[in-house]
């Protein structure tokens, strides 16, 4: 799977999406490897033309002698427990193409809408030695804030007349946003839709370091993505003075504390389980003997001894 | 229409009625269902009175065939004075193949040819590009060059026949094509009768044959519309169609609204090229299919025939009647046959047919009823046929116009379908044209729907589909002969295509597609140049690749 | 209900060659969702390349094909070529569409397990995926 073998990093994705202990294995095995890559996270509201736009990048990046892995996630319906994943379609020209590789992801009701499998996803692209990594996710909901975990540099993606104005871009995403992209840039209200997003950095009163710059692309034919390109060069550069490491760190911190709190609560409830102590703790709850904030802090206090 | 007191006498018994008689019948004869509903959502009440039309007004409303609002028909005589054109699609295998056919369905009463392509001709490639491989002839005839169509129409005179082709992206190829070989027998370009379908709208959320993203596929139908105004005044520019529509699953309400839209969209494209709408739209055509529910076709026909009048005149302020005129033609629809029990379609093909002619339309073609499994055979297509001419010279129904006006139930329905699909056009102008709502998904949901809707019904037996999912026969076998194209067919195309680019003027060849280049990046009108293309032998393939190159190609949004 | 989490099966739905008609496979798609799986989906006019790639890249458990034009007996063979030689063999391969009586000898002979005429219930293909897309681990 290191040498980038499709059929492998294929395998090593299921694997992380299915079966937890053997994905641990593997992300251990791995770990060493990953760390090289550039992680782009991309989101934006439905209709917008994420999954055109990332087809030109890729083509761009291509031609640039880079290879690249795309994680295309979609959500998995409540209902049902299926998902559609057609983000692929507008993509699938290059899945013959050596240097790319394509996943569709579904995101299981992850709480944050990028499961585990989907990060595992990228360290395997990653220690399989892609040199760029695009993530695509709906900005609907939670998962866009997400993303962030994921990412380093995030584009946050817009297109004038969905419907939605500039000022339902959620607060969060104007915050977590790297590049701003106006895509469908040849439509009457695409300069409206620049200076909105203008108008809303500069109410962000924060000194930053890197402001996003807000690039316009016509996703269709390619115009204005060799500049988007650049601009995601430019923010690697930045990020590699520093920010990039105090990113890591953060990120290793939220990744260490989420293991280490699925660690405990597994084991301590599997424990429970099988001590058969869970029926009774729930039944008393229920029965209002005791609330789950202190049931908990019991129970911890017992296992820590 | 009607007496207000008599009306007042009507309800009055209609309520009686309803608490003495129905009721008691009722008690000892419950009704087959809980409620009768047609596949658009309209409600079927048990019975139709003249409370249902009371608010009519003759003149307003029905008027007198041959009068605007044409709601019954567009001739004063319709069928009395001449019958629909049987025109039967057709098309497989080679040119030589299709020519065959042709002239078999002529000499057994057919009165208008149309063609059938193949996948690669329909999607601009030649038949030796990789893309064709296994599809050559396959489902239509290939035509890859002029060299083609001139045996396609060989002994076939074009000043005696009109014919129909069904082409949509590379339209404004294959009607050059046509043009040179009317030009070469020596027939003068006014006297070319025909149809290219050329609706290229359609293909977006229907038929999905597009090849261009949507406005350049816009503009490229509005060329040939542009040029047949100005130099084929008999020919039929484009045929704007909702046949598709339903096959890819709409319902009866959808089609109509989505193909009137449609039309609304080339009239608005056409007026900005600087025509007047006196000028195109009496050449204006419309393509509908006929499906199973036979009132509820007969009122979309109607209510199309008077909807498009009504737009015309007060929304585009036409003078001349001719503009008004929805002329249409009609498929009996492919996707309600059945592999099952295939002889039943015969009866399916006769029920839609009879509702296409109940509903005026000016040409029909009827499906064979082997065609859920292959192409039809000659046999079969002269069951198809010969299902036109019975109900044309047996049942009598051609024998005065319109017979269903009147009917407290037909008029009640086309009512509601008109209603109903202005309240869509409305829909989709506020969300701001034709173009926005196919990239908003639009029409893409609303079909999706409509066909997931439809396929629940028929697996959870809401809808009844005979030997299908009822009165089955188990472990059935079909016995009926298919229609198989030749696999030299591809063979003998490859050949053929390799000798011409041999033998033609490559210099010329080159010298016009770089013309032809050139002015699709200025936007002007294509078909004079691409008929120069195609007289020095340019295939259909390289034109299709220069638009190609200028103008992209088209991924389609999904919704399922 | 169904849960979120868990194993699910993937099914790829490709339509290869320049066959348009998707009603079918868009309701079978659909369908495959609404029963629990995740469905990818390639859109129209595929290579036989590129339905096999995709099926490598996305570890698909099981592969549709949709074809109502004819051209199956020259695209599948070498669709399942493609798939012997990237090592895909476990697939569950099945077929659906206009395919005639007679091919479908010569159709399961190459490794298609099953062939859907029209007028197959979305219930039939379902029931027939769950029972036997491969199981693995």
């Amino acid at each position: 799977m290191l040498t980038g073998d499709k059929r492998s990093i294929a395998k090593a994705i299921t694997i992380a999406e299915n079966s937890p202990e053997e994905a641990q294995t593997l992300i251990a095995a791995i770990y060493p490897h990953t760390g090289k890559a550039h992680i782009i996270g991309l989101t934006g509201p439905g209709g917008s033309g994420k999954s055109t736009l990332i087809e030109k990048m890729v083509r761009e990046y291509r031609r640039r002698g880079k290879t690249v892995g795309v994680i295309a996630v979609d959500p998995t319906s409540p209902f049902t427990g299926g998902a559609f994943l057609g983000d692929r379609i507008r993509m699938q020209e290059l899945s013959t193409d050596e240097g790319v590789f394509i996943r569709s992801m579904a995101t299981r009701n992850s709480p944050g809408g990028i499961a585990k499998a989907t990060k595992d996803a990228v360290k395997i692209l990653d220690a399989a030695g892609k040199d760029i990594i695009i993530v695509e996710t709906v900005g609907a909901g939670q998962s866009e804030v997400e993303i962030i975990k994921v990412a380093q540099t995030i584009i946050v993606i817009h297109a004038p007349g969905l419907g939605d104005e500039i000022q339902a871009i959620k607060a969060g995403l104007m915050e977590i946003a790297d590049i701003f992209v106006v895509n469908k840039a040849d439509r009457e209200n695409a300069d409206k839709a620049v200076m909105d997003i203008q108008a809303m950095l500069q109410l962000d009163n924060e000194e930053k370091a890197w402001t996003p710059p807000i690039i316009k692309t016509i996703a269709l034919t390619g115009e204005g993505v060799p500049q988007l390109i650049e601009k995601i060069e430019e923010h690697w550069q930045y990020l590699q003075k520093g920010l990039l490491h105090k990113r890591s760190l953060e990120k290793a911190e939220a990744e260490l504390v989420e293991a280490i709190k699925d660690k405990v609560t597994s084991s301590i409830i599997e424990k429970l389980k099988r001590e058969k102590r869970f029926e009774r703790i729930l039944q008393q709850i229920v029965e209002r003997e005791i609330d789950p904030a202190s049931a908990a802090e019991k129970l911890l206090n017992q296992e820590l001894e | 229409m009607f007496d207000k007191q008599k009306i007042e006498e009507i309800a009055k018994e209609r309520e009686r009625w309803e608490k003495s008689t129905l009721p008691n019948w009722i008690k000892h004869c419950p009704e087959r269902q809980k409620e009768f509903r047609n596949h658009s959502g309209i409600t079927i009440k048990g019975l139709y009175t003249p409370e249902d039309i009371k608010d009519m007004d003759y003149m307003r409303d029905l008027g007198f065939p041959g009068e605007y609002p044409f709601t019954r028909g567009l001739h004063a005589t319709m069928y009395r004075g001449r019958l629909w054109t049987m025109r039967m699609f057709a098309g497989y295998g080679t040119a030589e193949d299709t020519n065959k056919r042709f002239k078999y369905l002529l000499s057994e009463g057919e009165t208008g040819l149309s063609t059938a392509f193949d996948y690669p001709t329909i999607m601009g490639y030649d038949s030796d590009h990789p893309m064709a491989r296994g599809e050559v002839g396959v489902c239509g005839v290939a035509i890859s060059s002029l060299q083609d169509m001139e045996v396609l129409f060989d002994g076939i005179p074009l000043d005696k026949v009109t014919t129909s082709m069904t082409i949509n992206g590379p339209a404004s190829v294959l009607l050059a094509m046509y043009i040179a070989v009317g030009d070469k027998q020596g027939v003068p370009r006014e006297k070319l009768g025909g149809t290219t379908q050329n609706d290229n709208l359609k293909e977006f959320f229907a038929q999905k044959l597009c090849i261009f993203p949507p406005k350049p596929s816009l503009k490229l139908s509005v060329d040939v519309i542009e040029y047949c105004a100005r130099h084929l005044p008999k020919w039929n520019p484009i045929s704007i169609s909702g046949y598709h529509i339903r096959e890819a699953g709409a319902t009866a309400l959808q089609e109509l609204a989505f193909t009137l839209y449609d039309g609304i969209a080339y009239v608005e494209e056409t007026l900005k090229r600087g025509l007047k709408v006196d000028d195109f739209a009496p050449r204006l055509s419309f393509f509908f299919a006929s499906h199973n529910d036979f009132f509820e076709e007969i009122a979309k026909f109607r209510a199309a025939r008077r909807l498009w009048a009504r737009i015309m005149k007060e929304r585009f302020h036409a003078k001349n009647p001719r503009s008004m005129w929805m002329r249409m033609h009609v498929q009996t629809s492919g996707c309600t046959l059945t592999a099952q029990q295939p002889l039943n379609n015969i009866v399916r093909t006769t029920i839609q047919a009879l509702a296409a002619v109940l509903g005026g339309t000016q040409s029909l073609h009827t499906n064979s009823f082997d065609e859920a499994l292959c192409l039809p055979t000659e046999e079969s297509v002269r069951v198809a046929l010969r299902t036109q001419q019975i109900i044309a010279y047996e049942s009598g129904v051609a024998n005065t116009v319109d017979p269903l006006a009147g009917s407290y139930y037909v008029e009640a329905l086309t009512n509601e379908m008109e209603e109903k699909a202005m309240e869509y056009i409305q829909k989709i102008d506020d969300i701001g044209g034709v173009i926005p709502a196919i990239e908003k998904g639009f029409f893409q949901k609303e079909i999706a729907e409509s066909a997931y809707r439809y396929q629940r019904e028929v697996e959870e037996k809401k809808r009844i589909i005979v030997g299908v999912n009822e009165y089955v026969i188990e472990g059935e076998e079909i016995p009926i002969k298919l229609l198989r194209v030749n696999p030299s067919v591809e063979k003998k195309q490859i050949e053929r295509l390799q000798k011409l680019r041999r033998e033609r003027d490559n210099r010329k060849v080159k010298e016009v597609l770089e013309k032809l280049h050139y002015a699709a990046e200025k936007e002007e009108n294509l078909m004079p140049t691409i008929i120069e293309a195609v007289k020095v032998y340019a295939t259909l393939g390289e034109i299709m690749d220069v638009l190609r190159k200028v103008y992209g190609e088209y991924k389609e949004l999904i919704i399922i | 209900m169904q849960s979120g989490s868990g194993r699910k099966i993937r099914v790829l739905i490709a339509k290869p060659g320049l066959d348009s008609h998707d009603r079918g496979a868009k309701v079978v798609a659909r369908a495959l969702r609404d029963a629990g799986m995740e469905v990818i989906y390639t859109g129209l006019r595929q290579t036989p390349e590129q339905i096999v790639e995709t099926a490598l890249q996305e570890d698909v458990d099981v592969i549709g094909l949709s074809i109502l034009s004819g051209a199956h007996m020259a695209l599948f063979p070498r669709i399942m070529e493609l798939l012997k030689e990237k090592g895909l063999t476990d697939v569950l391969v099945f077929a659906g569409g206009i395919i005639p009586e007679e091919d479908i000898p010569e159709l399961k002979k190459i490794g298609i397990k099953e062939v859907f005429g029209p007028g197959t219930p979305t219930e039939t293909i379902i029931k027939y995926v769950l029972e036997n897309a491969p199981k693995r681990k």
